[in-house]
């Protein structure tokens, strides 16, 4: 099995350098967001150009983590690939529903606060997190 | 689907590890196909074939038939 071997170790750094990647990505663009967003009061003083260009390197590192998390997820095993997507539609359709819901209760003042964007992505980061641990237990 | 891994890995002193190895999957995937909670693909059912030099329906079996 030494062949074997030699072309898994192959695969397992694969993946593993993958999700190294997409670790990157995913922190700079959580960076610059927080740039994005803090920077024009704290660093540059509302100065348009440069909180145009946060946005723009914000967008591009945004780009750079869809692309790693694309790859992340071709280098999966079809089991693990397969747990990721349905996870995803999960989440997707969660937030589509739920989200639209939470936005009309703002809209016909049901709710006396604001609909955060912010509460969304965490809705649709826990259902993902929750279905995934749920496929995971299914074929366990 | 019901499936005799379990027996041609065993035949060969493999362990789970060492086969996902061979067909490039994870070992939990070798885990849940052994176990019949997950069907794999031709692609992968042909890889299995491959690696144990047999043919894919001697190694898989519908569990309707």
């Amino acid at each position: 099995m030494n062949k074997v071997d030699a072309e898994s170790d192959g695969w397992a750094k694969l993946q593993g350098r993958n999700t190294k990647n997409l670790r990157i990505w995913t922190g700079a663009w959580l960076v610059s967001l927080a740039l994005a967003n803090f920077g024009p009061k704290f660093l540059w003083d509302h100065h348009s150009s440069l909180s145009l260009s946060s946005i723009v390197v914000n967008v591009a590192l945004g780009i750079g983590m869809i692309v790693a998390n694309g790859r992340l997820l071709n280098g999966l095993d079809e089991m693990q690939r397969q747990i990721q997507i349905e996870a995803m539609a999960v989440a997707l359709g969660v937030g589509l529903v739920f989200g639209l819901a939470y936005s009309t209760l703002d809209v016909v003042n049901l709710i006396s606060f604001d609909a955060e964007i912010s509460h969304l992505v965490m809705l649709v980061a826990v259902v993902f997190m929750v279905t995934v641990a749920l496929g995971l237990r299914r074929v366990r | 689907m019901k499936n005799s891994l379990k027996v041609l890995r065993a035949q060969r002193d493999w362990t789970q590890a060492e086969l996902a190895a061979a067909v490039d999957v994870s070992r939990q995937t070798i885990n849940a196909i052994e176990k019949g909670k997950f069907d794999p693909s031709l692609p992968l059912a042909f890889r299995f074939a491959r690696l144990f030099e047999t043919t894919i329906e001697e190694i898989f079996e519908d569990r309707s038939t």
